[in-house]
């Protein structure tokens, strides 16, 4: 790991992944997290979190658009004249879910009917429009680039686990793969593969209220856990 | 008859807030006091009743197929749309400023974060998504509008009591708020089973 002297005195060299470069990857992951250190992004959160698949396929997706947008916010930062700059950032972001769209239409199309509208709605996901204003507008792109990817994974980290959650009590399910509860053949072969037969698969876990009760006790956990960011007020 | 339907419908049982989780950000955020909740929510309203039909005239005669240009044009619309609502929302705080500079105070901060909010947007994709037509798509907009100022006005109430309430450190501000608007949800649940149009004797 390259120090900072090394980094001013040559800059030809300059230094891809130093402490500040992990920190800005890692920070978002705990201590601003972005869904519950600065409660952004909530909306898709907590809408796609119904299953497993869907939440890693929105986690990726988002990754991929704060990351590039970032970047290309950043390259552009000098040109954009700073009144124009939301509507600027908004195509640009726009641009990037557009291709993120047509591209999983490609890929896996049950999965795009499945997400609806929220694979639109990753433009107005405040994430994204946060990290560009508060850091992609004054930073170098590598370093934007790499905090749009932690912010990313940062989210997508809390959305995985809000979707195991409710997808292993509500379905008794794990990525579509049966854990809890009767298998749908328990009539007929009643030695269908099922740690705990006995279970019967909460349907409220994958409505509305009960993805609030989990991020709300999930945010209650990680402030007890770190405490610096309990709220004064 | 059908749009009362679709006011109801669109407040009240497919409401935006409390069973599409849209507009949650700002939902979170602005909802510490009811004054404050009050004004995002009219601006709300305001714009999702103006951005909805004005999507739907560009969805129809700009981008769709039998449109101006005569192809096929819906890949952009996540881009249009957004730049309508961008600069709708610059235009109504123009306008709101000329012509009501009481209204331009006590909605002005809140303007720009419209742009931002999911629930605009998601109005728009809706709308498309449930096909709906010129008159249908601006009562769904004032509907959905009514509907998500309800919801921010009720959870603003309920955080300026339960600041009185001896609530556990680390659930304090948004962890409870989550928790209560959990069952907020449940009790818009209820609402779910109403059928508009049966209320109405068809």
């Amino acid at each position: 790991m390259a120090d900072s002297k090394t980094k001013t005195k040559l800059d030809l060299k300059p230094v891809f992944f130093g402490k500040k470069e992990k920190k800005l990857l890692l920070d978002p992951l705990n201590d601003n997290n972005p869904i519950t250190v600065q409660v952004l992004g909530i909306c898709s959160a907590l809408a796609v979190t119904t299953l497993a698949t869907k939440a890693l396929t929105m986690a990726i997706a988002v990754t991929l658009v704060v990351g590039f947008s970032n970047l290309l916010t950043s390259l552009l930062r000098k040109l954009i004249p700073n009144e124009v700059r939301m509507i600027a950032q908004l195509i640009i972001i726009a641009t990037l879910v557009t291709v993120v769209s047509l591209t999983l239409q490609a890929i896996n199309y049950p999965m795009y009917k499945e997400l609806s509208v929220f694979i639109g709605l990753i433009i107005t996901n405040c994430i994204v429009m946060g990290r560009l204003e508060a850091f992609a507008m004054a930073n170098d792109p590598w370093t934007s680039f790499l905090d749009g990817i932690g912010n990313g994974l940062g989210y997508g980290v809390i959305l995985l686990i809000i979707a195991s959650i409710r997808e292993l009590l509500g379905k008794g399910a794990l990525f579509g793969f049966k854990i809890f509860g009767p298998g749908s053949d328990f009539l007929i072969n009643t030695q269908s593969f099922s740690l705990l037969h006995w279970y019967a698969p909460n349907n409220l876990m994958v409505l509305f209220p009960s993805a609030m009760f989990v991020l709300g006790v999930i945010i209650w956990l990680h402030r007890t856990w770190n405490s610096k960011l309990i709220d004064a007020s | 008859m059908e749009l009362i339907n679709i006011f109801i419908k669109s407040a009240f049982i497919e409401n935006l807030a409390l069973s599409y989780f849209l507009g949650m950000c700002s939902y979170l955020a602005v909802s510490k006091s009811v004054k404050t909740a009050y004004g995002l929510g009219l601006a709300v309203i305001f714009v999702l009743g103006i951005t909805i039909p004005i999507n739907w005239l560009i969805d129809h005669f700009l981008l769709s197929e039998n449109g101006l240009f005569g192809m096929d044009l819906t890949f952009l619309r996540f881009i249009l749309f957004i730049a309508v609502i961008a600069s709708m929302v610059q235009l109504v705080e123009m306008v709101v400023e000329k012509v009501s500079p009481a209204l331009y105070s006590a909605l002005g901060i809140f303007l720009p974060l419209i742009t931002v909010n999911c629930a605009i947007l998601g109005g728009s994709l809706f709308m498309i998504s449930k096909e709906l037509n010129f008159s249908e798509s601006l009562v769904f907009g004032l509907g959905g509008g009514f509907g998500w100022f309800l919801a921010i006005v009720a959870i603003a109430a309920i955080r300026e009591k339960i600041r009185y309430s001896n609530v556990p450190a680390p659930l304090r501000g948004l962890g409870i708020a989550f928790i209560i608007t959990g069952f907020m949800g449940m009790a818009f649940m209820a609402l779910m089973g109403i059928d508009p149009a049966a209320l109405m004797g068809k």
